[in-house]
């Protein structure tokens, strides 16, 4: 009898503290993801509605504007009436911030597809080079890739005006595919390779081609998706580069040009926002386990 | 005889492995020969002459300019003080939030969703609500007002760095939660059991045996953030613009001195900045040497 009671109570406890735990846990949840969920919500106001709203935050650079600017701000979650002129004025009418869209895909897209094919080999190279030398390389590009932008953009700008390439977008592409980033991760799950496999492959009379082409780079497809998705999310949010390496500003990214749209237009910066906001967000649902797996690499968990 | 043959074909082998090697580095190994080592190098040649043209030799000269540059000391003392005050945030609250996750309850998947999709999103998109949030008219100062607290002036006073620092927490903590909660999962099983049978008070559990093998992951994130907070430009340009008068720091002043292309100071800046760098990665280096295997094997 005593003892079911203590039972009993112990499981009490536990339900108590898993209790608590949610609830802590919904409080933090709510908090990390309220600024995301305001940003979707609130591209569906109207212009009108964002005035009202958020004037008081926005409005200081309109001179002489005719629309009413109400003292306090207004923070809201749901639309009074939901409006997709935001988005018609984005997609349709005003081809500008479509084109500035277009410039990140365009940036983005050749660095991660290509810094991913030069690291795929570099770390294969890695794997099957041996002796000191190697080890004081794959340091360096340690520390190349622990460097802030500002220490690396200064030798990227240098070479950038020898070659002839600032203010084009060879010069973002260039480093970017350089970069020691991809050849870093992949290098550490490629040592994880069993040593037979490889021995087996070498017996069978496979050269390093067909050892490469056959073995490590099917085993490192979960790997590539995640080191993808990390390189992704790094270049998707870029800021540094453009302001540095592209004074034009037509061909600068959507994420630098966010900073600038004009307080008259706070309502589409709303639904940009959020359209610049899709990509990434479609590549974590959909990938979630493997940006986890990608941060484990890098945090020498597993490897 | 056979023998020596046998010799041979493996030194072969192994040339023919060190040559393949090579190939298939080589493409990676030109690409940051040129855009990192090569013109490092000339980072160096520029920080020690006094101008591109006559490039005398005045050796470290230029590094004394920029150490006494009060844009240069501004600019490092605010990074320091953001990165001091963010760095134990980001690591004590990262594992306050692993340690949240690392039981059986309902919707931790969901939780853990939660926590990282900050890291995805960019922040540029989310800029505009932090501004609403945060701005002297803006929806915090109008919820303190219940409290009867005077307006703050959030993105223009000393509480800036406040502001930062959230956005900072906001973005990294599910990074480092990431990390700790693995780092939790991985501690045996059966050692916890053993202990919950001595019963061992939950506190004792963490303090005497979950913090041991955590250390290495706490060194590690402790570093990473120190790394990542020297990368906050980024959130800062985007709130506040070029200068901000209470968050400048090292990487607003390396943007501006761009713009006037003063090769000199960028450059000894740079190799300063670079020398700190590698005494951090260094340490880092040496303390998953030290305290990195012990645990794993």
């Amino acid at each position: 009898m005593k003892k079911r009671n203590t039972l009993s109570a112990k499981k009490r406890r536990k339900l108590v503290s898993t209790c608590i735990a949610v609830v802590v846990a919904l409080f933090f949840a709510a908090i990390f993801i309220t600024p995301i969920v305001l940003t979707i919500t609130n591209s569906f106001m109207a212009q009108s509605e964002i005035n009202a709203n958020y004037g008081a935050v926005f409005a200081k650079n309109e001179k002489g504007g005719k629309v009413f600017i109400s003292e306090i701000v207004n923070l809201k979650f749901i639309p009074d009436m939901v409006s997709f002129t935001q988005y018609l004025t984005v997609l349709f009418k005003s081809p500008d911030y479509l084109f500035k869209f277009w410039n990140s895909v365009i940036l983005v897209v050749p660095i991660v597809v290509f810094q991913l094919a030069v690291a795929m080999f570099a770390s294969y190279g890695f794997m099957r080079a041996k002796g000191k030398l190697k080890e004081i390389v794959f340091f360096l590009y340690v520390i190349l890739m622990l460097m802030p932008y500002q220490v690396t953009l200064v030798p990227n700008y240098l070479v950038s005006t020898w070659l002839n390439i600032v203010d084009t977008r060879w010069a973002i592409w260039l480093p970017g595919v350089a970069s020691p980033f991809a050849v870093y991760l992949l290098t550490k799950f490629m040592r994880r390779i069993p040593s037979s496999y490889i021995e087996a492959a070498q017996i069978d009379g496979a050269g390093e081609w067909q050892i490469f082409r056959r073995i490590c780079a099917p085993l490192c497809k979960g790997c590539l998706c995640s080191v993808a998705i990390l390189v992704f999310i790094d270049y998707w949010n870029m800021v540094e580069q453009p302001l540095i390496l592209l004074s034009d500003a037509e061909l600068h990214p959507l994420s630098v040009f966010l900073s600038q749209i004009n307080s008259g237009e706070t309502g589409l910066a709303f639904a940009v926002a959020t359209i610049y906001m899709i990509p990434s967000i479609l590549i974590f649902l959909y990938g979630e386990d493997y940006l986890v797996e990608g941060i484990m690499y890098q945090g020498g968990i597993k490897g | 005889m056979k023998k020596d043959r046998k010799k041979n074909i493996f030194k072969k082998r192994a040339g023919r492995q060190r040559i393949g090697a090579l190939a298939f580095l080589s493409p990676s190994l030109i690409g940051v020969f040129l855009f990192f080592v090569l013109p490092f190098f000339v980072v160096i040649y520029y920080s020690m002459i006094d101008n591109p043209i006559t490039a005398n030799f005045v050796w470290f000269e230029n590094f004394g300019k920029v150490f006494n540059n009060g844009a240069f000391k501004i600019a490092s003392g605010n990074t320091l003080k953001f990165s001091v005050i963010a760095m134990p945030l980001s690591v004590i609250l990262g594992l306050l939030l692993a340690i949240l996750l690392d039981r059986d309850m309902p919707l931790r998947s969901q939780f853990r969703t939660c926590f990282l999709t900050p890291m995805m999103v960019p922040v540029a998109s989310v800029v505009l609500i932090f501004q609403v949030m945060f701005h002297y008219n803006g929806a915090l100062n109008r919820f303190m007002a219940n409290f009867g607290v005077d307006k703050i002036d959030w993105l223009k006073s000393e509480y800036a760095q406040v502001v930062i620092i959230i956005l900072f927490l906001w973005k990294n903590l599910g990074y480092n939660m990431i990390l700790f909660l693995s780092a939790l999962e991985s501690i045996p099983r059966d050692i916890l059991e053993v202990a919950t049978l001595d019963s061992a008070n939950p506190f004792q559990i963490f303090f005497k045996i979950k913090i041991r093998y955590l250390t290495s992951t706490i060194l590690f994130v402790t570093i990473f953030s120190l790394i990542n907070s020297f990368k906050v430009f980024r959130e800062i340009y985007l709130l506040t613009g070029d200068y901000p008068n209470e968050l400048y720091m090292l990487q607003h002043f390396m943007n501006n001195t761009f713009k006037s292309l003063d090769y000199q100071k960028l450059s000894s800046a740079a190799i300063i900045m670079s020398l700190v760098m590698v005494v951090i990665i260094g340490a880092l280096f040496m303390i998953e040497n030290h305290f990195g295997k012990d645990v794993e094997e």
